[in-house]
């Protein structure tokens, strides 16, 4: 059984306030050897958890998109550049006038890589391939591209985007399948 | 514009330096830069602080390491530039001194990356790109980053993981002569960069420069200064700075920096040379190895050789001591170590010694023929690029070095 995130993430933490506690308690200072057992450090007593907001109001289309299995990006009605991820203004136009349009989804692959070493909040995941592939339009997309095996991965090779729900959070994002299937 | 020459240089042993605070830490490297120009802290009018942070406690490092080094009520500012972050600095300092509101100002870079636990490094550094887009639904970690370039290059060149090695191994091979590197003393093979485990295919643990503390600093004076204070002022002759997009998918290809390459263009029409076959010009260069494959597009953004070729300089043995362009002789990011914001005044501490000479044991001193040296520093995947040309002359171009 794969423990959830949430519960690995809590475990990391209180092994290390457990281990804190125990120290503070035998020594009356929270002050023990580091990793290698080579220096003193003082282990901090604070804890901050970091979690941020991320304003999405103005490209709320774009997920309401997602809600209708549509990924769509923005294009500026007056130069007409595709801006993906979606921008609510086109710099170079110094406008905000812009249109959502629903991605081809076609796509060629122009890079990818495995990730083997996970960072910590992705760590309940099985290796995954993240790919960079250029979009009939002409943007690029970056996403996980779904395969059974990666050794079948190949620059070039054609791709679709599609929606899809991330498991275990069950939110919906993108990712890239194989086009030949 | 005044002319700006950089007079003392101090760096710290990189390494895990769990036994330092952030101010002691930097302490060393202020010491060494003191003592190097024979200044005294009242002599410094300004000084600036590179640190990206973040991992570690403090969240005002400039002033913290400001008391710690008696370098207050001296004015100061933190700077941050990813990777570029020491760089950042040298620049701020050297700004300052060229616009004449400063006649001598310090360039410090200190970083303390093992205040975190090694998950939570992974964790900050892989949100470096575009937080939103790339890292909150795609999880890429900073090798995940090299990683596209190393693909699309290999595909693109027909380069093999064994040509990047022999990256690894070279700067090993001078970071292990090296007292200051924290693989002092350890030399690799290619048969175990090869086995090392794969981190983001396909770079392996031992293509990746490590996780590091450190400090450097370096002391900038305007020219009128320089000559009475040393005999051999190493010049800053030209920075060209630049940056990319924060959003990897929205560059062109995946098998150069535009950033480091726009960044060039500017440092080497300053000096009025060709971005051209620019190996010729310098007798060292320390570029930004974070990863192998970012030597090998280094060489290439940096015009040394054309596109696609500079995995022919390293199949070829020509970053070495000796080789048409000698490149990372201190160790490079890979085995000097990496901390973030000392990097790129490490680079700095680094070329003035070379120029100078002064580089011990001699094994690691290039020759020194033109008198002009160049660091290439990229924060970020090419998020930012800082070029810093360095040089014994204060006026004219670079000449041509002999061929070998």
């Amino acid at each position: 059984m794969v423990m959830s995130l949430e519960a690995r993430y809590e475990e990391f933490w209180r092994q290390s306030i457990k281990q804190l506690n125990e120290v503070v308690k035998a020594t009356g200072l929270p002050i023990a050897p580091d990793e290698k057992g080579q220096y003193s450090l003082w282990y901090d007593v604070r804890e901050m958890r970091l979690r941020f907001s991320i304003s999405v109001e103005r490209i709320k289309r774009f997920f309401e998109g997602l809600r209708e299995g549509k990924v769509y990006t923005t294009r500026c009605k007056r130069c007409g550049r595709y801006y993906f991820p979606p921008q609510a203004d086109c710099p170079y136009c110094k406008a905000s006038d812009m249109d959502w349009v629903e991605v081809s989804g076609e796509g060629e692959l122009l890079t990818y890589t495995i990730i083997n070493t996970k960072p910590l909040t992705y760590s309940h995941y099985p290796d995954y391939v993240v790919a960079i592939a250029r979009m009939r339009e002409g943007f690029n997309v970056l996403a996980w591209l779904r395969v059974d095996d990666s050794r079948k991965v190949r620059v070039g090779m054609k791709v679709k985007l599609q929606v899809v729900k991330r498991e275990p959070e069950g939110y919906l994002t993108y990712e890239f399948i194989p086009a030949e299937q | 514009m005044r002319e700006v020459a950089v007079v003392g240089v101090g760096h710290a042993k990189f390494g895990r330096r769990t036994d330092t605070t952030l101010g002691e830490l930097a302490w060393e490297a202020v010491k060494e830069a003191l003592e190097d120009a024979r200044l005294d802290q009242r002599d410094i009018q300004y000084f600036v602080v590179g640190n990206a942070g973040g991992w570690s406690a403090e969240s005002l490092p400039a002033v913290v390491v400001g008391e710690y080094c008696g370098l207050s009520p001296k004015g100061t500012m933190r700077v941050e530039a990813a990777c570029a972050t020491g760089s950042a600095a040298l620049y701020n300092a050297y700004l300052a001194v060229a616009s004449g509101m400063a006649d001598i100002a310090m360039a410090i870079g200190v970083e303390k990356m093992y205040e975190s636990p090694t998950p939570t490094v992974v964790e900050f550094i892989g949100r470096a790109g575009n937080y939103f887009w790339e890292f909150e639904n795609f999880g890429l970690t900073f090798p995940g980053y090299y990683a596209l370039y190393m693909t699309a290059y290999m595909n693109r060149f027909g380069a093999t993981e064994e040509d990047f090695c022999k990256v690894a191994v070279k700067n090993h091979h001078y970071g292990s002569i090296n007292p200051k590197a924290q693989f002092y003393g350890t030399k690799i093979t290619i048969d175990q960069c090869l086995k090392s485990r794969y981190v983001a295919w396909p770079i392996k643990l031992y293509d990746a420069s490590p996780i590091t503390d450190g400090a450097a600093a370096a002391i900038l004076v305007s020219e009128d200064l320089a000559r009475k204070i040393t005999d051999t002022p190493v010049w800053i002759r030209s920075v060209g700075v630049a940056t990319g997009t924060a959003n990897l998918s929205k560059r062109p290809d995946f098998i150069g920096l535009d950033a480091a390459y726009q960044a060039a263009e500017q440092a080497f029409k300053r000096i009025g040379i060709e971005h051209k076959d620019t190996w010729k010009y310098f007798d060292v260069a320390d570029v930004h190895d974070c990863f192998t494959i970012a030597e090998v597009m280094a060489y290439e953004d940096l015009g040394f050789v054309e596109r696609g070729m500079g995995i022919q300089l390293i199949r070829n043995g020509q970053t070495y001591k000796g080789g048409l362009i000698p490149v990372n002789l201190d160790g490079g990011l890979k085995a000097k170590g990496h901390p973030i914001g000392a990097t790129g005044t490490s680079m700095a501490v680094e070329m003035t010694k070379q120029l100078r000479q002064s580089v011990e044991p001699r094994d690691r001193q290039a020759d020194i023929y033109t008198g002009w040296a160049l660091s290439h520093n990229v924060g970020g995947t090419g998020h930012y690029a800082y070029i810093t040309i360095y040089s014994l002359d204060k006026d004219g171009s670079p000449k041509v070095k002999p061929r070998r």
